[in-house]
């Protein structure tokens, strides 16, 4: 995984990659957002040390870098399962319930918003607001669509999945 | 012999306009805060501090404009030529107490314990709207507290996130050390990469995020309940003599 260190060109392609973005950029602190998505793309999640390498390399203040990857949903410091289950806790599906199924995957599988099971299977998301309200309990397999469910059948149809994705 | 410049100069126009009835004229480009302070007529507020950036978001300083239906942020609205502005009503009491009521129902604003109490801006503009109880229930997060600093502490638990202490280190000491991680309900203040305050690298120690600090988030150690009394750096002064040197 990431270590960047001193003759990391020599180590990883990868690194690479985010370099040629920023250099594209000219090192350009706006390029911050951009350079996120191309390290987030190289490596599936954001490490300290990605972190470390890109704040140095546009001037970019370590606590600023930080506060964008941790306002961003998309943006993960943390690697993720092989599957993902997605639970929108915007006002809407908040309202229609998705409280619960949050409360039952912790109940049933251990897992909190932003954690993945040990064996690196299944990662749980929650985020706030996909933009499909009129669609409300939204919750997203693996990018599908579970909507308009009651808690029963939403929970019928993860367990399913959950037994598909194996 | 130069001609002596016309005084004032040019560009700056003189706009009038009326706040709470009263006549008042201030420079175009002043915001309505701005002028409102020039004629010593208050405007609540929390996140603004002269000398930093203002970025409206503790809506304390809302204010009403005739012919506007909307609220505007006194802070961030430019003067116009014959805006009529109120800043005290009924209406606007009851906002700026429910913003108030929501501040102390978010964490854990414990005054009869707390470091800043008698010197807070929160508990003072609680006692001046007549905050005497909070209709609002509670959330009791569980917050940390980072001790980590060699000379000060960091308690979560009073924070309002008024970004006070991230826009003085980022704009008038260029450290940026403090930033806000997360969003909405779980953010909060951290310094570098979340790194406890007392091993970030960027933090030079100079105690500004402290004294800016409205609240008891901030503090010095050592010191007991009401003991933290903050002292404002004068912003503009500071900037302004800095600006002299480097001429």
């Amino acid at each position: 995984m990431p270590t960047p260190p001193s003759d990391l060109h020599l180590q990883d392609k990868r690194w690479e990659t985010i370099d040629r973005v920023m250099r594209r950029h000219d090192f350009r602190q706006d390029a911050l957002i951009e350079t996120l998505h191309a390290a987030q793309d190289a490596f599936g999640y954001l490490d300290a040390d990605t972190l470390r390498h890109i704040a140095a390399r546009l001037k970019t203040p370590p606590s600023k870098v930080y506060g964008v990857v941790t306002f961003y949903n998309h943006f993960k410091t943390k690697p993720k399962g092989e599957h993902t289950l997605v639970v929108c806790t915007g006002t809407a599906c908040h309202v229609k319930g998705n409280d619960r199924v949050l409360a039952w995957m912790e109940e049933h599988y251990q897992l909190k918003p932003g954690d993945t099971t040990t064996d690196n299977r299944i990662s749980l998301l929650e985020v706030r607001c996909v933009g499909a309200c009129a669609l409300a309990p939204v919750v997203i397999a693996d990018g599908s669509i579970i909507a308009k469910k009651s808690l029963a059948e939403s929970t019928a149809m993860i367990r399913e999945w959950l037994n598909d994705a194996a | 012999m130069t001609p002596i410049p016309p005084h004032p100069p040019e560009t700056a126009q003189t706009l009038n306009l009326t706040i709470n009835g009263r006549q008042v004229s201030a420079q175009a480009g002043e915001t309505i805060l701005e002028a409102a302070r020039a004629n010593d007529i208050f405007i609540p507020t929390l996140c603004f501090l002269e000398g930093l950036s203002a970025q409206g978001s503790c809506r304390l300083c809302m204010v009403e404009i005739a012919g506007s239906a909307k609220l505007h942020p006194a802070c961030v609205t430019r003067i116009q030529e014959g805006m009529e502005v109120t800043t005290e009503t009924e209406r606007l009491r009851d906002y700026r107490r429910n913003i108030i009521e929501l501040l102390f129902s978010e964490r854990n604003h414990v005054c009869a314990v707390c470091v800043a109490s008698g010197h807070c801006e929160l508990q003072d503009l609680a006692s001046e709207l007549g905050v005497d109880h909070i209709s609002f229930p509670c959330r009791y997060p569980t917050l940390a507290v980072d001790a980590s600093h060699r000379r000060f502490v960091l308690d979560h638990n009073r924070c309002i996130l008024c970004t006070r202490c991230v826009r003085v280190c980022a704009e008038i000491e260029g450290a940026h050390t403090w930033d806000v991680k997360n969003r909405g309900i779980r953010s909060l203040i951290m310094a570098d990469f979340d790194a406890p305050w007392g091993d970030s690298e960027t933090c030079t120690g100079c105690g500004k995020c402290v004294h800016v600090c409205p609240t008891g988030a901030l503090f010095e150690k050592g010191l007991a309940v009401a003991e933290m009394r903050k002292q404002r750096p004068a912003l503009p002064t500071l900037v302004a003599n800095r600006a002299t040197e480097q001429r």
